[in-house]
């Protein structure tokens, strides 16, 4: 028995527990039911006292965490049920099905509730697939394990092409057969990450509060339905071997604790549930996910204060010699339990027929608060139902991890690299983490139920309903680097990134659903992590009043002792009355006049510019002055529910002139502008600028259309000479990140109100120029940059392609 | 074609394990004050006197075997393709048509896209004929844009079919750049000579990859299919 606990990721002293309360030596069963339940995927252990941290009420929900999906109300007599999940280790091991089985799992989760998915987005990191341009980007493992894994490196791009490619493949071949679109997301491509993907997949659905299920079982006497697929031995253990415990070089071996999708049945099984939802033939309902039946069984009867019994002998089985502890803990996908009164019985029985689903009756509800388990009338195992699902808590003392700086860097100890800007700029442009994401949505269906107004690839998807005329807002965010550099300040970031994309769209932030993707908890950096991060989140949650309605959390999540990047994602919800009345970031028309809204100073530590040309990732990212950002977005929503803007784009990744190209390229029309007005990145380079602006010559890229060489994405220039003393820093003010910074354009007529608007509401509104002409034009201190919108379109549109060695 | 009683013009949809446009066939339709949609459940043997037959896009029984496989030994289809060898009006939509070349009532079959990836975009298709119910509100040569949506669109046929498609003028819809080019770059799976939709030599069975469906609105998507299914509508309402 000793042995098979600790092999089962068990610790001693959890095993003693387990003996306390059971009063004697655990059975087989019910060590692998405890082993289960009690792991950091299906427990919660190490996050559980964090997660208290984070606001979860609000005037519209109408369901916090603790269900299988958060619900908000959103008007009409309708409600929004969300959720995001990882599904990390299974794609590492086995991506297409990984990825695919996350989808179905995340789906599940939302119909589980009563609500229709009416779309899905997802979040993902992988190592790099291709070479900086700047030598020795790698980044070294930190000795204290808490962050940037550098082992990972040593397998090269194609396994990390591979992973991208299969998992993209998966998500779409799971939800296209699904008919739930794919509707927006988010991919970074980092060292950190090359040992361990991320793979986080979030669904939204619509329900009517009439129709909400709940898991709580009740009724004593009730039938226990399992219906869907048959069971297997698929996916045993996986919650405890693949989401609890680090990755090693047994990464081969694991394997068979992946699971394998079945779409085809999941759509017969969503339609089959919503239609017995609607009749309200359910008392409870679950999905079957990690731990399969154990955890759904006993959640169910802890959360509905009562007992229940399974007949492990009843359950339809793919394999006929499975032990009762496998079909106990088999993830075999595609499943649901529901509580039916024998009244509903006959109904229900007869649906599942209609859709050739299998449905028995594998157990009934009593009044004992234990789950049992009965093999051809034997007990197997008897445990208290809410010991189960109440996992021992423990955090591990906290420690700041070495690689944190307190104090920014002084960009003048980084020279300007040898480089003209417009080089810069369309590398920046084509980088894998910044060029168009087209290749990914485009293996998407991204259309079906025929509600998507703005397409993937905007800030945010914007979605109708039907119903109402309303408009959903949706998108994911969390950038690994800032949320390593600084925890606190990367979560608090994540959050406001994320609403200040809705918010470009019009719409207003109504509630949040996260993904904790961490290392291993017993690690105190990591622990310092985890409680910084969430205490970032929750922080700017409660400045823009948005709830935390549900949310996933994934650690463990290191190969070879190196964590990934701490990474937060933050899905965001918005609602807009009228759908109709939105906001896209493409310029529209020449003449616009263009806005930069706030006035953050741009830095380079965190950025992608810092990555890509310094090969670093260090110092420290700005923090987020919430109360500036809560007014700015208000302002952003006025101003695109009154018709004012004609674009509003969020200035993030790359800075402002990889914004302001993306604004160029989304309209297929360039600018003229002039950035003197932009406040100057930091006190040192504003002081050498003076100085150092007149004698730096300014490179200037040719005007004509250039069609670059696939490897040199740029208009041939000649390089930059490295000033010796400190120079103007255009590169800081162009490529430079900041956040609370949004770029807009409006139509000159306009311009004068909106900028009165601006100025009431005490939002930082400077001109950089006007839409116009068919190049990115930049007159930036002493230089000017022109980039055709030809180039800039070859290098964003062929650079994820190119970075796969596609074309 | 059959006698329509009624005012209205009845689309039957039919619904397969694993379709997925059936609701958002029923949802373009209804902006069509004319059309009177409703669905059919694959088991199901009565096809309840349909104007029109719709089957719609989706997986039906997960393109499991090869798509449109199974689907095509639904209890249904032998109403179908007795109701359109009378001249019942058929629509294939994606995996419709797949369905519709399984159960040979159409000619050819599908490969996977060249690429081997699922592909999801608004496309532009040339109007080959007007002179079927299908399109007689369109003009020859007109490019409409309508968008594709499959893994398995990539439309073939032996040689001699080819020839007899090419003799009784069988293709409906190509694939075509904006200007109305047939061009290899503007063909999205490889189908051969850029087909994206056909009929039968009767002219009553229509099946295309394309999504007509989801470009019946202004505000999503656009409006490039409505003609089709006015077509239809004005077809059944006045007769040819």
């Amino acid at each position: 028995m000793t042995e098979l606990y600790a092999e089962l990721g068990l610790t001693s002293g959890e095993y003693a527990r387990i003996k306390e309360i059971q009063g004697r030596e655990p059975t087989h069963v019910e060590l692998a039911v405890y082993s289960l339940m009690w792991s950091e995927h299906c427990g919660y252990k190490h996050s559980r006292p964090f997660l208290r941290r984070l606001p979860s009420h609000g005037a519209r929900v109408l369901q916090g965490p603790g269900e299988n999906a958060g619900i908000v109300d959103i008007g009409g007599g309708l409600a929004v049920a969300m959720k995001i999940e990882s599904h990390n280790h299974p794609s590492a091991v086995e991506p297409y099905q990984g990825a695919a089985t996350g989808v179905g799992g995340i789906l599940r989760d939302i119909f589980a509730m009563g609500a229709r998915p009416i779309c899905s987005l997802d979040s993902l990191r992988f190592g790099e697939i291709a070479p900086l341009p700047r030598a020795g980007a790698a980044q070294s493992g930190q000795e204290d394990g808490s962050g940037a894994a550098s082992a990972g490196a040593d397998a090269g791009f194609d396994r990390q092409r591979y992973l991208f490619e299969n998992v993209v493949a998966g998500i779409g071949g799971y939800g296209n057969c699904m008919g739930i679109p794919t509707v927006a997301g988010e991919v970074y491509f980092e060292d950190a990450y090359s040992g361990n993907c991320l793979v986080n997949a979030m669904t939204v659905g619509l329900v009517r509060p009439e129709n909400i299920v709940r898991s709580a079982a009740a009724g004593v006497g009730n039938h226990v339905v399992l219906f869907g697929s048959k069971t297997g031995r698929d996916g045993i253990g996986g919650a405890s071997v693949l989401a609890s415990q680090e990755f090693d070089e047994t990464l081969e071996e694991k394997r068979p604790s992946v699971q394998v999708g079945d779409p085809f049945t999941e759509k017969k099984l969503l339609e089959v549930c919503l239609e017995l939802l609607r009749e309200g033939r359910f008392v409870a309902l679950q999905d079957l996910g990690a731990a399969g039946i154990t955890s759904s069984a006993s959640e169910m009867a802890a959360k509905g204060g009562v007992g229940i019994d399974i007949h492990t002998d009843r359950v339809p089985l793919r394999e006929q010699d499975m032990a009762p502890w496998e079909i106990m803990i088999s993830e075999s996908q595609e499943r649901m339990l529901a509580v039916v009164t024998p009244a509903e019985w006959p109904e229900v029985k007869a649906a599942c027929d209609r859709w050739d689903l299998d449905c028995t009756i594998v157990g009934e509800v009593t009044d004992t608060e234990r789950l049992r388990v009965y093999h051809r009338g034997e007990l197997q195992g008897d445990m208290p139902a809410v010991e189960l699902a109440d996992a021992p808590t423990c955090v591990v003392d906290a420690a700041r991890p070495v690689h944190e700086a307190d104090e920014p860097l002084d960009p003048a100890s980084y020279p300007p690299p040898e480089a003209t800007l417009s080089e810069i700029l369309l590398d920046l442009v084509g980088s894998p983490n910044i060029a168009s994401r087209r290749w990914i949505w485009e293996q998407y269906d991204h259309q079906v139920q025929l509600n998507t107004v703005v397409l993937p690839g905007a800030d945010a998807a914007l979605l109708r309903v039907k119903e109402t005329g309303a408009g959903l807002a949706v998108c994911t965010d969390g950038n690994g680097r800032h949320t390593y550099l600084d925890p606190y300040r990367g979560g608090k970031a994540a959050v406001a990134e994320a609403a200040r994309n809705v918010s470009c769209v019009g719409a207003e932030p109504i509630a949040v659903t996260n993904c904790l993707n961490f290392g291993n908890p017993e690690k105190g950096p990591i622990s310092y992590q985890l409680s910084r991060a969430i205490e970032g989140m929750a922080e700017a949650c409660e400045a823009f009043g948005v709830p935390v309605i549900s949310g996933n959390v994934s650690l463990y999540n290191e190969s070879f002792g190196q964590a990934i990047y701490p990474t937060v994602v933050v899905g965001m919800l918005g609602l807009s009355e009228d759908f109709a009345v939105h906001c896209t970031s493409g310029f529209k028309t020449e003449g616009d006049v263009i806005v930069l809204l706030g006035d953050a100073t741009p830095g380079l530590d965190g950025s992608e510019y810092q990555k890509r040309w310094y090969g670093a990732v260090e110092g420290r990212i700005p923090e987020v002055d919430l109360e500036a950002e809560v007014v700015l977005q208000g302002v952003l929503r006025r101003a695109v529910n009154d018709g004012m803007l004609r674009s509003a784009h969020d200035c993030s990744d790359g800075g402002l002139a990889v914004t302001l190209a993306e604004s160029c390229l989304a309209g297929g029309v360039g600018a003229r502008l002039e950035f003197d007005g932009v406040s100057a990145p930091t006190a040192a380079a504003v002081a050498s600028a003076a100085s150092a602006a007149s004698d730096t010559p300014a490179p200037t890229a040719p005007d004509t259309p250039a069609t670059p060489a696939p490897d040199t994405p740029a208009p041939t220039a000649p390089a930059t000479p490295t000033p010796t003393a400190p120079a103007a820093r255009s590169d800081l003010t162009l490529f430079g990140e900041a956040p609370t910074r949004v770029v807009v354009s409006v139509a000159p007529e306009t311009a004068t109100a909106f900028r009165k608007l601006c100025a009431g509401a005490g939002v930082p509104a400077t001109d950089l120029g006007m839409v116009a002409g068919d190049a990115l034009r930049m007159r930036v201190g002493g230089d000017e940059v022109t980039v055709p919108l030809a180039a800039l379109r070859e290098a964003h549109e062929t650079g994820l392609p190119r970075a796969l060695g596609i074309v | 074609m059959t006698e329509s009683t009624s005012k209205k013009v009845r689309f039957g949809i039919v619904v397969f394990p694993g379709s997925n446009c059936e609701y958002d066939a029923k949802h373009a339709l209804s902006t069509f004050p004319e059309a009177d949609p409703y669905y059919l459940w694959h088991k199901d043997d009565d096809l309840r006197s349909p104007d029109v037959v719709i089957l719609p896009g989706g997986f039906s029984y997960g393109d499991y075997l090869r798509t449109g496989a199974i689907a095509r030994f639904s209890p249904l289809m032998g109403a179908v393709s007795a109701f359109a060898e009378t001249g019942g009006l058929v629509l294939g939509i994606c995996n419709g048509f797949q369905i519709l070349t399984e159960a040979h009532m159409l000619h050819g079959a599908m490969l996977r896209n060249r690429g081997l990836r699922f592909i999801c975009h608004s496309q532009h298709l040339r109007v080959e004929r007007t002179d079927t119910p299908f399109t007689s509100d369109m003009r020859v040569g007109a490019v409409i844009q309508v968008p594709v949506n499959h893994n398995e669109g990539a439309w073939t046929a032996g040689s001699e079919s080819l020839q007899q498609i090419e003799d009784q003028r069988l293709v409906v819809f190509r694939y075509c750049d904006a200007d109305g080019r047939i061009t290899d770059a503007a063909n999205p799976n490889g189908a051969i000579d850029n087909v994206a939709g056909i009929v039968n030599e009767r002219g009553n069975v229509l099946g295309m990859m394309p999504h007509p469906e989801r470009v019946c609105e202004s505000a999503v998507g656009g409006t490039g299919g409505r003609r089709l299914f006015g077509s239809l509508i004005h077809h059944v309402l006045e007769g040819p």
